[in-house]
């Protein structure tokens, strides 16, 4: 069996209510992967990652999750910030020893080495000299931070992160692709949802273009045409494409926003 | 001075009577505040008035209360954790639901069993307000070991109780069974009110599980802190309202209730003037 991380979508379709949440989507993302989910609310992307982590039944098809079998920890979800209990009083070390409990046994406490886990994971997303502030008392950047290091502390190798840039402004943005791309880098799979990617989206190595059904898939400059843009987002979609002398292509997709 | 604070225990009955409120004034809040932090109180007080049917039961059989309630609670708090998970019905309302037909069932059960036990029939205002002083050294021994079991499983459970209670998703995603521990949170919510029944009744369980942990959210930190602060203020509560039963002859239930919410006002004051949390 394949030990390396990677997901198989075959032929998934989701009901909620009698309505078809999503169908017919197929896609293989394959281990050391950064992949943007993208499209408009109502769009699918959370039915899309409840899914993949089971938390929905499929109408048809299969997800596969590869090289996380048997391992505790193996997948990490960051959820919405809805779903997350924000007026829980829990610091921001609090939150990413979370991340050590399943590997930590009922009979005894946290260790040593969990705690010098913790440390890593904290320093690595920059976040360890906030790790007395509350969780609430972080911006909405720092709190994607936190539950980054949380995924590390799980050692995740497979990672999703639901509508992580809401509420995070640009800067911060930046900050979370680049320990991302880190993550990458590792081997990890890692999806991020989200409904506008504005001008990062060529930091992704590949782009699921979704609206109840996936509208396209692959490296951002081939996925992002004015044609799926245009299904996507009608026509309040454009996408601004530069191609600069070295030849590398910089992509823009904007949202006309009523 | 002195007098009056150990006068009241040459009584053997005000012995048990400490005891038990001592037991009930530490375990209530530790519950309450995984309860409270997840925003369930109201499950609580419904809980609380649902075990009028089964104490009724053994009110008609006879029995100890212990004997049905423990079961019959543990089988109430299923009932409505299922309801809440698997109709699609809210929780408000699956829980009111089940707690005025409960509370109906066993207001009936109990009108019978006056019928049919005369004089041994419980007591309905006992039942609603508590009556500590009335604890025998069975109820006592039986108090100390439904601790112990609630106690362990806080212990063995806390870090899964955790994670659910701040992120359910992603805590079911890491690996955990998030509806063994919520069903496990609400057999030991239903334990912890039979234990506490005796104390504080029926009406008011409700505030010794909340009230203290609502104190100590106000004031600590961290969710340990809210739990250690929460068992403190408990105690204190649950002991100063036994002394307020005794000298001025209160029901025990509403006196600890008192001094409960007492301590809260105070702590709301002080937060509203020192609004920042203390450091542990």
């Amino acid at each position: 069996m394949n030990s390396e991380p990677a997901i198989t979508a075959t032929d998934v379709t989701v009901e909620r209510d009698g309505f078809r949440a999503l169908f017919n989507v197929n896609f293989h993302i394959g281990a050391g992967n950064l992949v943007g989910v993208v499209g408009p609310n109502g769009a699918g992307k959370s039915t899309l990652f409840d899914a993949i982590v089971g938390a929905l039944p499929l109408a048809r098809g299969t997800v596969e999750l590869h090289g996380i079998d048997g391992r505790p920890g193996g997948l990490a979800y960051v959820p919405q910030r809805d779903n997350i209990n924000l007026r829980f009083p829990a610091t921001v070390h609090d939150v990413v020893m979370m991340g050590r409990y399943c590997h930590v046994g009922m009979f005894r406490g946290v260790s040593r080495r969990d705690k010098e886990i913790v440390r890593s994971c904290l320093e690595r997303v920059g976040l360890w000299e906030r790790r007395k502030a509350l969780i609430e008392e972080n911006s909405g950047g720092q709190r994607q931070r936190v539950f980054i290091a949380r995924a590390l502390a799980q050692e995740a190798s497979i990672v999703l992160l639901d509508e992580a840039f809401s509420g995070v402004d640009v800067g911060a943005q930046e900050g979370i692709i680049q320990v991302l791309q880190s993550l990458r880098d590792e081997g990890k799979v890692v999806m991020l949802a989200t409904h506008d990617l504005t001008n990062l989206a060529e930091r992704f190595d590949q782009i699921i273009c979704i609206n109840r059904h996936i509208c396209a898939y692959g490296p951002p400059a081939e996925a992002f045409t004015p044609e799926v843009l245009e299904e996507l987002y009608g026509s309040h979609g454009m996408v601004l494409a530069h191609t600069h002398a070295g030849g590398e292509t910089h992509i823009e997709t904007h949202m006309a926003h009523d | 001075m002195i007098d009056y604070l150990i006068g009241p225990f040459q009584y053997s009955f005000m012995l048990r009577a400490l005891f038990v409120s001592a037991l009930v004034g530490f375990l209530l809040p530790v519950v309450g505040a995984y309860i409270i932090t997840r925003g369930r109180a109201f499950m609580t007080d419904a809980l609380a008035h649902s075990l009028v049917a089964p104490v009724a039961v053994a009110s008609l059989l006879g029995f100890t209360s212990y004997v049905t309630a423990v079961p019959g609670g543990i089988a109430i708090a299923m009932l409505m954790g299922f309801l809440s998970r698997q109709t699609g019905i809210s929780d408000d309302t699956s829980i009111g639901v089940v707690f005025a037909g409960m509370f109906a069932l066993g207001l009936i059960i109990l009108s019978i069993s006056v019928d049919v036990n005369p004089g041994r029939a419980i007591n309905i205002e006992d039942l609603l307000l508590g009556q500590v002083l009335g604890v025998t050294q069975t109820d006592v021994l039986i108090s100390l070991v439904l601790t112990v079991v609630v106690a362990a499983g806080i212990f063995l459970f806390h870090r899964h109780l955790v994670y659910t209670t701040f992120d359910p998703v992603g805590a079911r995603v890491a690996g955990i069974k998030t509806s063994l521990v919520e069903y496990l949170l609400l057999a030991l919510l239903a334990v912890v009110i039979v234990i506490g029944l005796s104390a504080a009744g029926i009406v008011l369980v409700m505030a010794m599980l909340v009230i203290p942990s609502a104190t100590a959210y106000l004031l600590a930190r961290r969710f340990t802190g809210v739990i250690l602060l929460g068992a403190f203020l408990g105690v204190v509560s649950a002991v100063a309202g036994l002394y307020l039963s005794f000298y001025a002859n209160w029901p025990s239930g509403p006196a600890m209730a008192l001094v409960a919410s007492l301590i809260f006002g105070v702590a709301t004051v002080h937060k509203r003037a020192f609004p920042v949390k203390a450091d542990e």
